[in-house]
């Protein structure tokens, strides 16, 4: 068994082909005013990668002034808006588009046969309102600021703070609109856009679970809007829905804004579990284990996503009776969850696996996500949510599932489609560094955040007791270490466009029909309509039709 | 896969049947198309369904805590000019109809003469809404610090605080009675996110008018009017529950 998969072309006579989406038309409008899936798609790559570094940079001064047990880098007030912002890019203009904007927007409808998506016009204004909710958000950061932290939690942003509330909460209504046309265009894609053949249950299994992620932006993102509006209005023009004075209930914003924003979570790591799926399958020569039961289960999630909301409220005063029902259904998301981690490693099981550097990112999900979601279920036990909700147990929880799990399958799926989108590889050797630098310092980062908050350290203050600056210190350190492993993707993968070895048109041999056209693929994806004639993930099918190109070329 | 299959292909394509102008190069038929951008159509209707099911969820959860207060403050609603509007929407909502049935039997005077028609009602509409608005705003009733509860603490200062027989309801107690803010915090949000999207479906009108007048709908592809035509409709149902729940339950 050789140690790699990877088939290159003979570098000598390799060559890009010269019609394809890159070259089809030139010029900044042709980018702009594009229809086309995989130029929204690279529109978004570079838009996501720099709010991402705004966001990472934030979390840098956070961590900094954390080295210490004095607010002496920041001021109180200052950090407050800081750790708002980040959280604020880093969900709603990171996460949330991250996967299902550019990896699903490029890959998706090439995956299902498709020429593009169903609503090109649609998809380009999807872009221009993320750009204008993120562009008013950084004009609300750079004009003073929000500190409500990125829940918004009323009474605080209507009554006690007199920050960017309202800039910030319009930025983040208009970038909603982004996530629903997404999330319509894929559900209208899948349905109705299949090529001949493939049916519900031969589509890869990141095709299902952008579904499944598609169905919580359509359903949760309007609620998350109503939400928002209604605080607005309340500071805008004195409508007090949720105003105690009047009659309100604070309370009943967070039943509103949790009802998207715990899917919510769900839009960011489904996408990102779909990777995962198609990374392992393909670095183990092998089906996913259990197909159906993977493709339901990112389903079941989605299902399941939207009867726990109330977990992040259990010790704001709900009922007691509420509290248990909710902390029950919590428990019932752990299944689906662990019926991928299970098939993962039953896919492993027996296959010939291989390190790729998506591989790499992948083991990283596959142990990270798991670490974040068993502490989950520590979080949605009512008894023990008392002692740690509001401390940096929480902060570690959602940190393992969206950065060593999330950031990990986006990279994973960056480094994975990297030769298809660019028609390039990036250098082996060092991005498998890169992954091995981002393991590292994120453990070091994020572990002794969980010890921190076991010993009881509250989460978003400037300043803390000194008995708390050891662990701190490692985490500061571990940020440091994350940061470099985050910018040496950026750094290789950019130097790749141009320097990378040609990568052919499948260079890890795999199955999905985005492989089976040239890359970069053509604008309108295959030069003639696929037919699928074979189930996902049959490596056998693929060794035949390597037999049939070999024979008839002899 | 090289570049000459694919204009083989492409060039092969265009002799097997004529493709209409209107069909997008990334569907495979007219069908497809017309299919594909229905659905999408629904799904977003779905995400508005989800917007106003917020919005209901609030009014059914302060009408149950407050039920005396917004059982009197819904006698502050003009039943007869909230009536008039029911019938005018859903008057708009025929001439709606009878606008997509001229795009698709290509009738173009028929048809910018209806987007018209459609238009004016919900011009008319609007007015009357806006009259209703004026009303609160001078007896204080929109929410905020010189909001009044005396029609509620006194009802026999106000003639519109009455029961069916014309004999004064009986006043509230000053607590319940400071409720009747939410009541209209409620009427203002709901009929407000109501009215603009009247007033983004009234822009889109404007715009199909112009189109039409250019002869555009009516040349065998009517689909955008169709759309059009569910999007007014659903405004229209969202007044039907509005009316019902802000004007006539418990009024009697």
């Amino acid at each position: 068994m050789s140690a790699t998969i990877i088939s290159l072309p003979d570098q000598s006579t390799a060559r890009i082909p010269k019609r394809n989406y890159l070259t089809q038309e030139n010029g900044i409008l042709s980018w702009l005013l594009t229809q086309d899936h995989k130029r929204i798609g690279l529109l978004y790559l570079m838009s996501i990668t720099m709010f991402f570094f705004i966001g990472g940079a934030l979390a840098g001064l956070i961590r900094l002034e954390l080295l210490t047990p004095q607010s002496d880098l920041l001021a109180a007030d200052t950090y407050n808006k800081v750790f708002t912002m980040h959280g604020i890019i880093m969900i709603f203009f990171f996460l949330v588009p991250s996967v299902p904007a550019v990896l699903g927007n490029f890959f998706l409808p090439m995956m299902i046969g498709a020429k593009d998506l169903a609503l090109p016009k649609m998809n380009l204004a999807s872009w221009y309102f993320y750009m204008a909710g993120g562009i008013l958000a950084l004009w609300a950061m750079i004009t003073g600021g929000v500190d409500t932290g990125w829940t918004f939690t009323t009474p605080l942003s209507t009554h006690y703070v007199n920050t960017n509330v309202v800039t910030t909460g319009l930025a983040i209504f208009i970038a909603g609109f982004s996530s629903i046309f997404t999330g319509l265009n894929f559900i209208v894609t899948i349905h109705k856009m299949r090529a001949p053949g493939m049916t519900w249950f031969r589509l890869p299994l990141f095709v299902w679970s952008n579904y499944a992620a598609a169905v919580l932006m359509v359903l949760g993102t309007p609620v998350l809007a109503t939400a928002l509006i209604l605080v607005v209005l309340e500071r805008v023009v004195g409508i007090g829905i949720f105003d105690p004075t009047k009659g309100g209930d604070p309370l009943l914003f967070q039943h509103l804004f949790w009802f998207y924003s715990h899917p919510a979570v769900y839009i960011m790591i489904l996408p990102g579990m779909g990777v995962i799926s198609e990374v392992v399958s393909t670095f183990s020569r092998k089906r996913v284990f259990g197909y159906t039961a993977v493709a339901f289960s990112s389903v079941a999630i989605a299902v399941f996503g939207f009867f726990v909301w109330a977990h992040h409220m259990f010790i704001m005063g709900i009922s007691s009776y509420a509290a248990l029902v909710f902390s029950l259904l919590t428990m019932l998301v752990a299944v689906p969850s662990a019926i991928k981690i299970f098939n993962w490693a039953f896919t492993l099981y027996k296959g010939s696996i291989t390190f790729e550097t998506p591989m790499l990112y992948a083991f990283g999900f596959m142990g990270l996500f798991t670490i974040g979601g068993m502490t989950g279920v520590f979080l949605g036990t009512t008894g023990t949510d008392i002692h740690l909700t509001e401390t940096y147990f929480v902060v570690a929880h959602f940190h393992f599932v969206m950065v060593g799990g999330m950031l990990m399958a986006f990279l994973a799926g960056i480094h994975f489609w990297w030769p298809k989108m660019t028609g390039r590889m990036y250098p082996e050797k060092i991005s498998q560094l890169a992954a091995l630098i981002t393991y590292i310092g994120f453990n070091l980062t994020f572990f002794p955040q969980f010890i921190l908050g076991t010993l009881g350290m509250p989460r978003r203050y400037a300043a803390y007791p000194a008995e708390f600056q050891v662990l701190n210190v490692f985490s500061t350190a571990g940020a440091t270490v994350l940061g470099v492993g985050y910018l040496l993707p950026m750094l290789y993968l950019t130097w790749s466009i141009k320097y990378g070895k040609i990568a052919g048109d499948n260079p890890w041999q795999a199955t999905g029909l985005e492989w089976q056209t040239q890359s970069p693929p053509l604008t309108e994806n295959f030069a003639e309509m696929p037919v699928m004639d074979h189930e996902a993930y049959d490596y056998e099918w693929l060794e035949r039709q390597k037999e049939k190109e070999v024979a008839s070329v002899g | 896969m090289s570049d000459s299959t694919a204009i083989a292909h492409g060039a092969a394509a265009g002799t097997h049947h004529e493709h209409p102008p209107y069909l997008r190069h990334h569907f495979e038929s007219v069908d497809q198309q017309t299919d594909a951008s229905n659905f999408a159509m629904w799904l977003f209707l779905l995400t508005e369904v989800m917007f106003f099911g917020g919005l209901f969820t609030v009014y059914m959860i302060y009408r149950n805590w407050y039920y005396p207060a917004f059982s009197a403050a819904s006698h502050q609603l003009d039943v007869m000019l909230g009536g008039i509007n029911t019938v005018i929407l859903i008057t708009s909502s025929f001439t709606m109809a009878l606008a997509v049935w001229c795009a698709e039997t290509r009738k173009k005077s028929g048809l910018v003469a209806m987007l018209v028609v459609t238009f004016l009602l919900g011009v008319v509409f609007l007015g009357i809404k806006g009259h209703e608005y004026k009303e609160k705003w001078d007896k204080h009733h929109f929410p905020g610090a010189s909001y009044s509860v005396q029609a509620f603490v006194n009802p026999a200062s106000d003639p519109l605080q009455v029961n069916a027989q014309g004999k004064p309801l009986a006043p509230l107690a000053p607590d319940m009675a400071a409720r009747t803010e939410m009541y209209f915090c409620l009427y203002f949000a709901m009929t407000g996110m109501h009215a603009l999207h009247m007033l983004i479906g009234m822009g889109i009108l404007i715009f199909m008018i112009f189109r039409a007048r250019a002869g555009a709908y009516t040349e065998g592809h009517s689909a955008y009017v169709n759309y059009f035509g569910l999007y007014w409709h659903f405004v229209d149902i969202v007044w039907l529950f509005l009316f019902p729940l802000l004007y006539l339950i418990n009024r009697h």
